[in-house]
């Protein structure tokens, strides 16, 4: 069980057939101070590349597409009181969505974070 | 860093959007506007000569005192909003970035034969907001901090040959000062480094102007909006009013006489989603009325608020509407502005 990262700086964390969706913490900094966070709705059908979340900041809202496809069987309530969390803890405790997953494979184009910090390391 | 009217602006500085923005509004925060238009404007009587194309009393003005005005089309729309200062031979005039070879192109030629239009393109702008402003500056000199606001002052701070106006663009009590460029990257460090003074970026210059109520142009002030429209009538005096005499003048006194069809108003959408400029407004029954113009998350109240347009019959205070965030309509408040006091110094 490890962290796998998309391009667009999302995470995902396998657990069983449940994927935990979140931001990074280089995001998060890229974004500055979260202010809002619309998450899904529990029990929505989602594809991959689907709009999942948006996350706005003080200056801008941006959005957050799902890497995975499946059905979405827990959302961070807490965001919405405490938006915050994502900055302060982007890769625990400031997770959006998780997922039942139906198509595995689709985690298998994503960076580990070996290779996403290198990637990272490209963009700067 | 973003690029920004063709300068590279910081949007904001290590400490973000948020701290920046409180401790503006706490201390004091200094911020580079060097990219504004400083123009000077010369003649025989500039003061008149300039009514011909802005709606301001300019005349009303001693030396060492300013106004809020903008330049209007014929069709009574801002082409740009500007500050003018009125000195002991001519005019000091600061427009904003994205407008500025527009504006001195318009000047000039509007006041061809008698008055001079002069970029300062060697001088840099900074302005330095905040409770704490005042404190400050009197460490360098002791007449800056009595000077009303809205005025103007040549001063010499630690050796610099400063304009100085007791003005701003945050609601706070502060000053813009413009300082020649070779001794403005030494006089900023030496602000920098005064206890209350800390760097503030473009971000939280916009979060402060909103929560001020004031317009940003480009967003809240168009060539198609009015003066009236804008509820900018109070930059607009009783004589200047009756004797028109600047672009736009009789489509003006015509929105005076019979009111504007639409207004500028404060918003307050309903729980936590900011609502962005272009955010399309809706009645109850879901019609389309209007459009948010600036709109974010107020970092002082903690909450979203905007501003925009509405028809006439929608904008008193307290009238419900919808606003349309990512396609579905949220609850919001036409609300009173500013959302935040403005703590100007008043003597």
């Amino acid at each position: 069980m490890s962290y796998k990262f998309t391009k667009d700086h999302e995470w995902v964390l396998l657990e069983g057939d449940v994927a935990t969706i979140g931001i990074s913490d280089y995001a998060q900094g890229q974004l500055g101070d979260v202010v809002y966070v619309e998450v899904p709705e529990v029990g929505k059908e989602i594809s991959k590349a689907d709009e999942l979340a948006v996350v706005e900041s003080v200056k801008a809202a941006s959005e957050v597409y799902s890497p995975v496809s499946g059905e979405i069987v827990a959302v961070n309530s807490e965001l919405e009181g405490e938006p915050t969390m994502v900055n302060e803890d982007a890769m625990d405790k400031g997770w959006f969505a998780k997922i039942k997953i139906t198509d595995a494979s689709e985690l298998d184009d994503l960076m580990d974070e070996e290779a996403y910090k290198a990637f990272i390391e490209g963009l700067e | 860093m973003v690029p920004f009217a063709g300068y590279d602006m910081p949007v904001q500085y290590p400490d973000g959007i948020i701290k920046e923005h409180l401790h503006t509004r706490a201390a004091a925060g200094l911020f580079d506007v060097s990219h504004m238009g400083q123009v000077i404007v010369s003649g025989a009587n500039p003061s008149k000569s300039i009514e011909k194309l802005i709606p301001g009393d300019i005349q009303a003005l001693q030396p060492g005192e300013m106004r809020y005005s903008f330049l209007t089309n014929d069709n009574g729309g801002i082409l740009d909003d500007l500050i003018v200062t009125r000195r002991e031979g001519d005019l000091f005039v600061v427009v904003n970035a994205a407008c500025k070879e527009q504006d001195i192109a318009l000047l000039t030629e509007g006041l061809a034969g008698e008055a001079s239009v002069t970029e300062l393109t060697d001088r840099a702008l900074v302005a330095l907001q905040g409770p704490k402003a005042a404190a400050v500056l009197a460490r360098y000199s002791a007449e800056i901090a009595s000077m009303p606001f809205m005025s103007f002052r040549e001063v010499a701070i630690d050796g610099v040959a400063c304009f100085v106006t007791r003005s701003g663009y945050t609601g706070e009590d502060g000053y813009e000062i413009s300082i020649p460029n070779e001794q403005a990257v030494g006089f900023c460090r030496k602000l920098l480094a005064e206890p209350e003074v800390k760097p503030i970026g473009l971000g939280a210059r916009d979060s402060l102007r909103l929560e001020a109520g004031l317009c940003l142009y480009g967003h809240d002030l168009t060539e198609k909006t009015t003066p009236v429209a804008a509820g900018l009538l109070w930059a607009i005096s009783k004589r200047r009013r009756e004797e028109g005499g600047f672009p736009g003048a009789a489509v003006i006194q015509a929105e005076i006489a019979n009111k504007p069809a639409m207004k500028r108003v404060g918003i307050l959408p309903e729980g936590r989603a900011p609502a962005r400029e272009h955010t399309e407004i809706t009645d109850e029954a879901g019609n389309v009325i209007g459009e948010i113009t600036s709109g974010g998350f107020s970092p002082s109240l903690e909450i979203p608020i905007a501003m925009g347009y509405v028809p006439l019959a929608f904008s008193s205070i307290g009238t419900k509407i919808n606003l349309l965030v990512r396609g579905k309509p949220r609850p919001a408040v036409v609300a009173k502005m500013p959302f935040v006091e403005q703590r100007y110094y008043r003597g």
